[in-house]
């Protein structure tokens, strides 16, 4: 499938599951099973975000620029900066590593 | 107009759209350099419009489409979860369904159960929904543009940007320990898959075990943390 057919099937099934929850019986997803197993899986998966952007290329781990960025991050959401702050404050880390030679 | 305007919930609406919309221009600028056109990356702002599937869907592009895919489509399972929330609280009837369905996001929920009575809810969640909307559009633009202009995107931190805008959608879902716990499994877990597993499959590693962890842990990470998990706090358990 070329890009624009995946694109196009994520903003679907994104449409989809957002118009269940009005369509469904909403003892179903209103259930304290369905709502913990959401809020796990969404924690495991931003998580998993955080990692594999963080330490993988491709199929072997690094620690490089990347890892200063999340460090970084980190402090500035324990500060309790915005988000957007933070972004900005990742981006800025790591090119000053790579300014500073680091991969 | 003025009467609007001193509408708690109008006013709430009107600040989570401005901070909201404004990190879209990570999203554009993020999703150009995943190798996105700038029709493809305003496609998914206006149609997926769901900002952790968005960020998550350019985050495993390299993988292959079917992995960006399927993480972007976990990813917004929970607004399954705010949709039923709403459809019961604000009982919309016939094609307003439809609207109301696609303006269901985090911040749209939080807004909503965040006001009062049930028009300052309504008021809530349509300022949220849509002021959220025009400009998380608005954003994205900007940020492609801006991105389309870089000519390496890793001078310019871009990926550490991106690292850090994973953690910043994680953090407000880790108030309680489980919850901490249950992240640190599972990027511990993401890491040992990544040299044993192709791009996109350690996600649904961490998947897998944090639906085991769910099934057979002692109350887990999601318990104490569900109904605070949008920001909103207060959400019956």
């Amino acid at each position: 499938m070329s890009l624009w057919g995946w694109i196009l099937a994520g903003c679907a099934v994104a449409f989809a599951t957002k118009l269940t929850g009005y369509l469904l019986p909403s003892r179903w997803l209103e259930s304290d099973g369905f709502r913990k197993t959401s809020s796990a899986l969404t924690i495991a998966l931003l998580s998993a975000l955080v990692a594999t952007n963080a330490f993988a290329s491709g199929q072997t781990l690094a620690v490089d620029s990347r890892a200063l960025a999340l460090a970084a991050a980190a402090v500035a959401l324990w500060r309790r900066l915005p988000f957007l702050a933070v972004v900005i404050i990742g981006a800025t880390v790591a090119a000053l590593g790579r300014l500073a030679g680091l991969p | 107009m003025k009467q609007l305007l001193s509408s708690p919930a109008v006013r709430m609406g009107l600040s989570v759209s401005i901070a909201t919309g404004l990190y879209g221009i990570s999203f554009g600028a993020l999703a150009v350099a995943a190798g996105l056109n700038r029709w493809q990356v305003q496609a998914l702002s206006a149609l997926m419009f769901t900002g952790g599937s968005q960020f998550a869907f350019v985050g495993t592009l390299s993988g292959g489409g079917m992995s960006a895919l399927v993480a972007a489509s976990l990813l917004g399972i929970r607004n399954a979860v705010y949709g039923a929330q709403l459809n019961g609280l604000l009982t919309p009837r016939g094609p307003l369904r439809l609207l109301m369905a696609h303006l269901t996001i985090d911040e749209s929920f939080a807004t909503t159960m965040a006001a009062g009575t049930a028009r300052e809810q309504r008021r809530g969640f349509w300022t949220a929904g849509v002021g959220v909307w025009l400009l998380w559009n608005l954003f994205t633009f900007i940020g492609a543009w801006a991105g389309d202009s870089m000519s390496d995107p890793k001078i310019w931190g871009l990926d550490g940007a991106a690292v850090a805008a994973f953690l910043g959608l994680l953090w407000p879902r880790l108030r309680s320990r489980d919850a901490a716990a249950l992240a640190i499994v599972c990027a511990l877990v993401t890491v040992l898959a990544v040299p044993f597993t192709p791009p996109g499959i350690p996600l649904l590693v961490a998947a897998v075990v944090a639906l085991l962890m769910h099934a057979v842990g002692r109350p887990s990470a999601a318990d104490r943390s569900a109904g605070q998990s949008s920001g909103v706090g207060g959400s019956p358990e």
